[in-house]
């Protein structure tokens, strides 16, 4: 141990490295080709990783939507193709039965799904724009951000049936004069006034919904337009830590019995699972990442045993030279530990230099996607990863030392010197 | 300052072996300068090689300045070496990719000395040897006298009890042989013990003993008159 913190040791070292130019740089070349191919996979790996999650923040990952269709299988005297409506009362019986539910979110909407937005008014201005119909528990699934002053819809305005609205920013670019203040002002929806309680953010990283989107008590929305107990579909989350797709096929059943639908009938309801293609697409990105860690792991592998098969040259070359140093008075534990230091040596310097140099590939990617559409945000190679490979080529570079280390001092030194 | 009693030493070869040292015994006072003759295979080299403790005897006793050497694993006998022993070979063995000041320095390194005093020591040892203005060359600008004064010093600069010289001049022209020698003259004037070896006469003389070896044995230990190698220079 002393003898790594003694300057004359690193002296003896750098000597013996800065002489041998060419050795060093076949050397280097090697261990730098492996860590920048790992660093690079494995941050770019980590930026779509990124991408893909920053896409999912907007909306809780065990998230699904179901909604009705009509059905497929004629039962109970009912004919085939009848058209299904989803009630209320879905809701307190799916929370009933299905305990691995978190949040339940009955919605409906107007301007979606064939039918025609609303018309907003206000003073002389007027635009359309999608109108839904929520309870508060919707922001729990897909959380709305809301800017000072504003609130989302809550358990009051359902139960009073409150004329009150959150609006997109869209909507208040274009009904509201810039310096106006949105909250508290009045908006004609179809013909109806209603107060503006809100305004959420729009998140352009990607997510669900759009800048023009106006959310009203579910109550109101159903008086404003006579849907009665009715329901476009449900939002649900699921707890964390569930199986998704059973959960989904659950729910399915649950409604099919609820509304005597033949449960074979996969057709009568839709569905679209969010969870599973979050898991899919997560899934994608870990096997990359795992990907990239095996070759560059390879790459590091091969390029290390290059230099251990690089110095075993050395040794053999140098044999004369080392043999002089034992005449000298190098004992067998100092020769080893120099060809051994030199090839940690060789492998750290080799191994920060493709550091840097993957970091500023990294660095120059993420600056090309910047604007792009594509999921790829901030592609870092963590910390722990890259002290991880510096340590792992530490013990590498130590272990494929000890051979072309060992080989110098099995030699007799009268022989080494005999050497021509 | 040497004591051998009775050293043999046999080379492997295959199923026979060679029986090259043949019962050697000799003592060597401190401050003598010693010449090694004897024909070729006599087994000079292997003599030599033994007192540096590059090589072991198969039996035999030997005590270098009161200190017995025996059961000397590889790690010993390279402090022994660095402490005791200085080497000068007749193909100078200087390191190519280091310059005359640091290959003088080299064994100070294995004697853990810090760099600026083993600086200073290389470059008086360089001095010593009249090579000063060399300090910064590489061998391979050197010529061979001056690579061979570059090994002598190296050699003095761990101040050994016992130099330890392998045909020095074997590679060298007359004139710069007796430059060589004068060298050692002067350095054995200060009171080192130095043995060497050589098969040239004149170099023999310039030395104040002689041993000669023949098939293994010494078969002739003379006191000589010293000749001077400044005379010629
Ligand atoms: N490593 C070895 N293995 C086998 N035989 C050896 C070895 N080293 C030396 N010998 C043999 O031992 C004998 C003595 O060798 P040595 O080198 O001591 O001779 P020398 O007197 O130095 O000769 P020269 O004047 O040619 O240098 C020779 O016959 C040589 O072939
Ligand atoms: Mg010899």
């Amino acid at each position: 141990m002393r003898l790594l913190f003694d300057r004359n040791t690193w002296q003896e070292i750098f000597g013996s490295i800065g002489k041998n130019k060419v050795r060093t740089i076949i050397t280097i070349v090697g261990v730098l080709w492996g860590i920048f191919i790992y660093i690079a996979l494995s941050g770019a790996a980590k930026g779509m990783d990124n991408g893909f999650e920053s896409m999912f923040e907007s909306i809780a990952r065990n998230s699904m939507f179901v909604w009705a269709q009509s059905t497929s299988i004629p039962h109970e005297g009912f004919k085939t193709g009848r058209q299904l409506q989803l009630k209320l009362e879905d809701a307190a019986m799916m929370e009933n039965r299905i305990p691995e539910l978190q949040y339940i979110a009955p919605r409906n909407v107007k301007g979606f799904f064939g039918s025609e937005p609303a018309i907003i008014g206000r003073k002389n201005k007027s635009g359309s724009y999608p109108v839904f119909g929520d309870f508060p528990v919707f922001t729990k699934i897909a959380p709305k951000k809301i800017y000072d002053g504003g609130r989302f819809i809550n358990d009051e305005d359902i139960d009073q049936a409150r004329k009150v609205a959150v609006i997109g920013e869209r909507t208040q670019q274009e009904l509201f004069e810039k310096d106006e203040d949105p909250i508290g002002g009045y908006i004609k929806i179809d013909d109806v006034y209603f107060q503006v309680i809100g305004v959420h953010k729009f998140d352009p990283s990607g997510g669900f919904g759009g800048d023009g989107d106006i959310f009203i008590p579910f109550a109101t929305y159903k008086k404003l337009y006579n849907t009665g107990d009715n329901v476009g579909w449900f939002s649900i989350a699921a707890h964390d830590d569930v199986d998704v797709v059973k959960v989904e096929d659950n729910i399915k059943a649950l409604l099919r019995n609820i509304h005597r639908v033949h449960p074979d009938d996969e057709r009568a309801f839709g569905s679209f699972n969010l969870g599973e293609a979050f898991n899919r697409i997560i899934g994608f990105s870990k096997g990359i990442t795992f990907l990239s860690l095996i070759v560059g792991i390879a790459t590091i592998l091969a390029g290390v045993i290059g230099i251990g098969n690089i110095l075993l040259i050395s040794v053999k070359e140098r044999t004369k030279e080392l043999g002089v140093r034992r005449a000298l008075g190098a004992t067998p534990r100092e020769v080893r530990s120099q060809i051994i230091l030199e090839s940690v040596f060789l492998t750290m310097i080799a191994g920060i230099m493709g550091i840097i140099l993957g970091a500023a590939t990294l660095k120059l990617i993420n600056s090309f996607t910047q604007d792009i559409d594509f999921p790829y945000t901030n592609p870092t190679v963590p910390i722990p990863y890259v002290l991880g490979a510096l340590a792992i080529m530490v013990i590498l570079g130590t272990l494929i030392g000890l051979i072309p280390a060992q080989r110098a001092v099995s030699i007799k030194p009268i022989d080494a010197l005999r050497e021509e | 300052m040497i004591e051998i009693k009775d050293l043999h030493k046999s080379y492997k070869m295959g199923s026979n072996s060679l029986h090259v040292l043949k019962g050697i015994n000799f003592s060597v006072e401190e401050g003598e300068l010693v010449a090694i003759m004897g024909s070729s295979g006599s087994g000079k080299s292997t003599l030599l090689n033994i007192l540096g403790m590059l090589d072991e005897a198969n039996s035999g006793e030997y005590t270098l300045d009161g200190v017995p050497i025996k059961d000397l694993n590889e790690t010993k006998a390279a402090k022994y070496r660095n402490k005791f022993l200085g080497f000068v070979f007749q193909s100078f063995n200087l390191i190519n990719y280091k310059n005359a000041m640091e290959n003088v320095a080299l064994p100070l390194y294995y004697q853990k000395m810090g760099r600026k005093e083993r600086q200073e020591k290389a470059l008086k040892y360089l001095g010593q040897v009249g090579l000063t203005e060399w300090a910064t060359h590489l061998p391979n600008e050197l010529s061979g006298g001056q690579k061979q004064r570059v090994a002598i010093a190296r050699a003095m600069a761990a101040e050994p009890k016992v130099l330890l010289a392998d045909e020095p001049t074997g590679a060298l022209d007359s004139k710069t042989s007796y430059e060589v020698m004068d060298l050692i003259q002067k350095i054995n004037d200060q009171g080192n013990t130095i043995l060497v070896v050589t098969h040239e006469e004149d170099i023999a003389h310039m030395c104040k003993r002689i041993v000669h070896l023949k098939d293994g044995i010494i078969v002739k230990d003379e006191k000589v008159k010293q000749v001077r190698a400044s005379e010629y220079v």
